[in-house]
């Protein structure tokens, strides 16, 4: 693999082909935030708070650093007037629906983030998929997954994989970074149905 | 049906054709499309049948089932040939007068042409209604001629000619250079130029290469894709046989919707009749060329006609957008060079190669080439599909071929690209049909939507039906669409129900600021598109609806029309 050497907020820093942009910052000990990225999954790219501004051939846009690749001449700003401002309202739109979770209040302290901008929906989960994608592809169970789409998504239990497979597990737990609140809720509602005495009793 | 194996033998098969085809002899035309059928030509092709039947007319008239002829306002639309008399809002009782007075006896019946409703004006033959006349039917115009299901009408009327010119006359290089030369550009909304995109596919690495039509057509309001490639399937089919040929790819695939069977099933038989004749398959037409082509259906959702999400879905995975920094014309489907197009790029593909770019390019302004399909709707006198050159102006559209405005009303605004394009006010209406015109003033073509607003209609309610709509059909993926849509349209909802704020724009703005530059896709990126162009040319709109609490269209139910908010009774 060939190094490519990219510019990171005005520093040099050497990379190896194929690597992302988090991941050159990563060696170089820069941090990007980051909320729905695992160095053990596939990069998702759906949080978007690792967004940051490059300029190459003159051109300049903004891209998610969990998920473009290091190419020659590359510059990368990790914190800019922009890309502030979207971290700062990306958290804000989470902050709606878990405003208690740690990791989101950290990061809002540091962007400016007003936890009660947005009205309260709080779901707890902000769909970052970590749970989905750790089940999938680190257990290669499948028990979490989504359902619906657009504001109505949501992560889902799979009754009679989870009754299988979630009681001596749970390692997606963890990976949470609000308080695996809803997921501990959704796999309780996906027990509850998978199990006939239970069953019986909900339908009465 | 034999197979064909070579140009002559094509070019026989043609002249056997055409003379079996007694010119003189009379024939009606059905409007089989959506709209017709839907206003009841099931029953007037019934009472057609019956009637030559009663009358033993069998081996004198042809009837002929064929694709959406465009007047969908004033269907079921009916056509006489030879003279090409057009008859509109055809009843089962008009028909025996018809078989007798114009089948037979040669004679217009004169309250069933169209009458124009300004001047009084009788238009008897199809090419003399304003709706028709004002347009340029390169795509469309076969529609009345061929019965979609036999691919005898497609080479009667000259099919399949470009592919056998492109696989004999032509290195599949010449092809690709005649497609950039004629600049035809990507009609599924980008605007991209094709030819661009297929060169980047062929010069891709990997030996197995696919090529695409895009037919899912989800835009609210767009219907032409549907109306070209179900009236005219084998145009569509020809234009991607030829691209596979430039691009190299052996291997075709349609995506279209699952809940237009008739689509569904026009495109099988196209397919089992041009694979029977030898153009689809093995050694195509004895040229050595090899190409087969498989049908995928979606399940429903908007975003699966967003590229990458299309070739996920074709993979058997859900359908949301690819998040990689890689075009799919270079890893697509199974991570292979894929060109996609949407229906009518590939349906323009024919008409070049057998015209030539100069001729092509000799159409439209100095970027946008040809012609371009428009779905006609909402409150304009006849909607229905249209076909004019690129740069004609909206006014035009909206007037010339539209008729203008039912009812007396003012025409307020025209709007492009349904819940992911925007709307311009009447006064740019001389603005012309260009994709950088459109786009630069913030009402990109889309795929060719345009929806015609009058007075009663309100901006505001307008940009948030469409977040309604997005809200729904986002894949809800990332965060900057699927919140940012959310807040969005909960703040236009309330704004609506006169409960606005101060700050209310500004905060939006903000939101729609975050969900065009950070949103993973390009229906993210488009989704502040209806509120950002109805806010840029309709603010008077906003304010009014918040700091009066007046909706000036009076279609906000919960305002008043003078201000104040109604009072819950």
């Amino acid at each position: 693999m060939s190094e490519i050497i990219i510019q990171i907020d005005g520093r040099d820093v050497a990379a190896r082909e194929g690597m992302t942009i988090l991941e050159a910052a990563q060696t170089a000990g820069i941090t990007i935030p980051t909320l729905c990225h695992h160095e053990k999954l596939e990069p998702y790219g759906a949080c978007r708070i690792c967004t940051v501004e490059i300029e190459n051939r003159g051109r300049t846009r903004l891209v998610a650093a969990c998920l473009y690749p290091v190419e020659k001449d590359l510059v990368v700003r990790t914190r800019s007037e922009k890309v502030d401002r979207i971290r700062k309202v990306i958290l804000e739109l989470l902050l709606a629906h878990a405003p208690e979770a740690t990791e989101l209040q950290v990061l809002a302290k540091e962007y400016g983030a007003d936890k009660d901008r947005f009205e309260k929906e709080s779901s707890f989960c902000i769909l970052c998929g970590l749970c989905v994608r750790y089940c999938a592809e680190v257990k290669k169970k499948h028990a979490v997954g989504f359902v619906d789409r657009g504001t109505g998504r949501e992560i889902s239990f799979i009754p009679e994989i989870a009754s299988r497979e979630c009681w001596n597990c749970k390692e997606c737990f963890p990976l949470c970074p609000t308080e695996a609140l809803q997921a501990a809720y959704v796999l309780t509602e996906a027990l509850i149905s998978s199990s006939p005495s239970f069953k019986l009793e909900a339908e009465e | 049906m034999a197979r064909i194996s070579s140009v002559a033998e094509l070019e026989e098969l043609r002249k056997d054709i055409l003379s079996k085809r007694e010119p003189g002899k009379p024939w009606i035309a059905f409007c089989g499309g959506i709209g017709c059928l839907c206003l009841g030509n099931d029953r007037v092709i019934s009472a057609f049948a019956e009637e030559i039947r009663k009358q033993s007319l069998e081996a004198k008239v042809g009837l002929r089932m064929t694709g959406c002829h465009g007047f969908c306002e004033k269907g079921p639309s009916v056509v006489i040939y030879p003279e090409e008399v057009c008859y509109l809002e055809v009843t089962p009782e008009d028909v025996p007068e018809i078989i007798a007075q114009t089948v037979v006896g040669k004679k217009v019946i004169d309250r069933l042409v169209y009458t124009d409703p300004k001047t009084g004006e009788k238009a008897a033959h199809l090419f003399e209604i304003p709706f028709y006349r004002n347009q340029t039917r390169f795509l469309i115009g076969n529609n009345p001629r061929i019965n979609p299901r036999s691919i005898d009408d497609y080479l009667a009327a000259g099919g399949y000619s470009a592919l056998a010119k492109a696989l004999f006359e032509m290195s599949p290089e010449q092809v690709l250079a005649e497609i950039k030369k004629a600049n035809l550009r990507g009609r599924g909304g980008g605007g991209f130029p094709a030819g661009l995109k297929w060169e980047t596919a062929r010069n891709a690495p990997g030996e197995e290469k696919y090529v695409i039509v895009n037919a899912h057509e989800g835009e609210p309001g767009a219907f032409m894709d549907r109306a070209l490639f179900t009236g005219n399937p084998h145009c569509v089919l020809e234009g991607l046989i030829i691209g596979a040929y430039a691009i190299g790819a052996h291997q075709g695939f349609i995506y279209t919707r699952h809940d237009n069977p008739q689509l569904r099933e026009n495109i099988d038989i196209a397919l089992a009749q041009a694979k029977e004749y030898g153009l689809l398959g093995e050694n195509i037409l004895g040229s050595g060329f090899n190409f087969n082509v498989e049908v995928h259906l979606d399940i429903g959702i908007f975003v699966s006609g967003e590229s990458s999400a299309l070739m996920r879905s074709i993979e058997g995975k859900a359908p949301e957008p690819r998040p990689k920094y890689i075009r799919t014309s270079v890893s697509g489907i199974w991570e292979k060079p894929s060109n996609l197009n949407n229906v009518e790029t590939w349906a323009n593909v024919p008409m070049i190669i057998n015209k030539g770019s100069a001729w092509y390019a000799g159409i439209g302004t100095e970027r946008s080439k040809g012609t371009k399909l428009i779905s006609l709707s909402g409150k304009v006198c006849n909607t229905g599909v249209v076909e004019v050159p690129l740069g004609t102006p909206l006014k035009e559209i909206v007037y010339g071929i539209g008729g203008g405005i039912p009812n007396g009303k003012k025409l307020k605004a025209v709007h492009f690209g349904g819940p992911m394009g925007g709307s311009l006010p009447e006064s740019l209406i001389d603005t012309p049909l260009d994709f950088d015109a459109l786009a630069k003033l913030g009402a990109p073509m889309g795929a060719g939507a345009m929806l015609v607003i009058d007075e009663d209609t309100c901006m505001v309610d307008l940009a948030r039906h469409f977040l309604e709509f997005l809200a729904g059909e986002s894949c809800g993926k990332c965060v900057p669409c699927r919140e940012g849509i959310r807040q969005m349209l909960k703040i236009l909802t309330r704004i609506t129900k006169g409960k606005g704020k101060e700050g209310d724009l500004e905060l939006l703005e903000e939101l729609a600021g975050v969900t065009r530059e950070a949103a993973l896709c390009a229906l993210g990126r488009s989704a502040p598109n209806p509120f950002l162009s109805t806010l840029k040319y309709f603010r008077d709109e906003y304010e009014a609806h918040i700091k009066e609490k007046r909706c000036p269209a009076l279609s906000c139910k919960e305002l008043s029309a003078s201000g104040g908010a109604k009072k819950n009774e």
